[in-house]
């Protein structure tokens, strides 16, 4: 089971009050988390990604095991732990304004 | 007993302001959907308790929040707590966050452009809706005002948005560029004699008219004269920044210009000025009495560069000839010390008999007149920045 970490923003949206936890058969990139939570959660579909680009939002990143992987191409596969569900996986909103 | 409810988008969070028809006692609730930018609110003619939202984020991007109890609970269109999230086919059950241009190469593949403030042209890039206009005649069907400047509708109650791309591909969009705010279409105005008649306004392209619900539209923008254009009689590209139309008269409309309040009476075909003894013709917003269609109101705003009322004394003018002669309306405001702003969509009037005026500032206040503008009160003084103000009258 994936283990996916929202901003609190988008667990308010999605009525999460914890982790999203996502089943995902085959490989386990950042592709098929985006896809399997917006299918799971349709309410964040274009929240994420751009409705029109299908890009990360620019003031969102990704990471997993502390590394950032919100530049890297979409079909990266993610690290065995994320998979596992050993580590979950973040979405993280900027800290801006201040 | 009537009452009035008073739908208010701010920077900050949406807020529910209800009184009854005396308007003297408020109660507010919120904030909804806090944190979020909430760019407008507006309830159904037909059925009060439908009220819709935009919702909008930097870091998230565009919703919309719908309501069927007035306000008490909300959803996204297509997405209440237990319906299924996927059609029999898989199929999403809803695209209620979607709101892609027409690109289709029958009707959108010469909207691929616009003009960008160097001059050169640049790609349309949807960035959030800021004016929703429920239709008169049809609960689920909705007008959509986004940035960048384009007309979407639905026709299932916000489940599904679709681009009326007649108005970007009339001809003139290449030409249309953005004002300091961005380029939104931010005013809708539907005719109640003749539903199929709707009028628009973009920053900084101008005022457009159809009169088939959307399919075919032209500029309406002869008379204007906008001297920080190339062209000040250009057919585009005035900062038109507020349409307004009594119901009874569709064919008079009035203009709060960048610079200027103008006035048309042949549903725009030509514009004059009605500025007259205003002490700035710069503002944003304008709107018009309920039961008397030559009187109308304006809060008139120091400069483009200075976005506060001059003399830091916050007036609202009215005219009850139609422009031209205005009386300043001071009972009850600030009048000194006073440096918000009134935002385009931030002042409407109620259709009680007694006409009640409203409007809010970018310093979070709402102030109310239940007496046609005469005297004012504040209902609050303290919500983030006001975005837009809507009154629902409920009988």
């Amino acid at each position: 089971m994936i283990r996916v970490i929202l901003p609190p923003y988008l667990r308010t949206i999605a009525s999460l009050n914890g982790e999203a936890k996502l089943s995902i058969e085959g490989e386990v990139t950042l592709r098929s988390v985006i896809d399997t939570l917006e299918i799971n959660y349709p309410m964040l579909r274009g929240t994420i990604r751009d409705y029109a680009t299908q890009q990360r939002r620019p003031f969102l990143r990704f990471f997993a095991c502390k590394e950032d992987y919100s530049l890297e191409p979409l079909d990266t596969l993610l690290p065995q732990s994320i998979a596992s569900g050993k580590e979950p996986f973040f979405i993280v909103g900027a800290i801006a304004g201040g | 007993m009537s009452s009035v409810r008073l739908l208010v988008g701010t920077k900050k969070g949406a807020f529910i302001l209800t009184a009854d028809g005396k308007r003297e006692k408020w109660e507010v609730n919120g904030p909804f959907f806090a944190g979020w930018e909430i760019y407008h609110v507006k309830g159904s003619p037909i059925d009060p308790n439908r009220i819709y939202v935009s919702q909008s984020s930097g870091w998230f991007g565009q919703m919309i929040q719908r309501s069927d109890d007035g306000g008490k609970t909300w959803f996204q269109p297509g997405m209440k707590p237990g319906n299924p999230t996927t059609t029999p086919d898989g199929m999403p059950a809803t695209e209620s966050n979607k709101f892609l241009y027409d690109t289709s190469p029958e009707s959108g593949k010469l909207l691929t452009t616009h003009q960008w403030y160097d001059g050169t042209q640049h790609p349309w890039e949807f960035k959030r809706v800021w004016h929703l206009e429920p239709s008169l005649t049809d609960i689920d069907t909705v007008y959509a005002g986004v940035e960048d400047a384009a007309m979407f509708r639905t026709t299932d109650g916000g489940k599904n948005w679709n681009e009326l791309s007649g108005l970007r591909g009339h001809g003139t969009g290449p030409n249309w560029s953005p004002g300091a705010g961005g380029m939104g279409l931010h005013t809708i105005l539907i005719d109640h004699q003749n539903p199929k008649r709707v009028f628009i306004a973009i920053s900084a392209a101008g005022a457009f008219r159809t009169e088939d619900e959307g399919e075919t539209w032209k500029p309406i923008n002869q008379g204007l004269i906008s001297q920080y254009i190339p062209d000040p009689n250009a057919e585009v590209g005035h900062c038109v920044h507020r349409i307004a139309m009594h119901k009874s008269r569709p064919n008079t409309l009035y203009m709060q210009k960048h610079w200027d309040v103008m006035r048309s009476d042949n549903a725009g075909d030509l514009w004059h000025e009605v500025s007259g003894n205003l002490p700035t013709d710069f503002g944003f917003v304008i709107d018009v009495h309920a039961h008397e269609p030559e009187t109308i109101y304006v809060v008139p705003i120091k400069s483009d560069s200075e976005h506060f009322p001059p003399e830091g004394k916050l007036r609202v003018y009215r005219s009850k000839t139609g422009g031209n002669e205005w009386e300043a309306l001071t009972k009850g405001l600030p009048q000194k010390d006073c440096y918000v702003n009134i935002l385009r969509d931030a002042m409407c009037v109620d259709s009680l008999d007694k006409c009640g005026i409203y409007f809010g500032t970018t310093g979070g206040q709402v102030y109310a007149s239940s007496d046609s503008g005469d005297n004012w009160k504040a209902i609050v003084h303290d919500l983030p920045a006001v975005l837009s103000v809507e009154v629902q009258t409920i009988v």
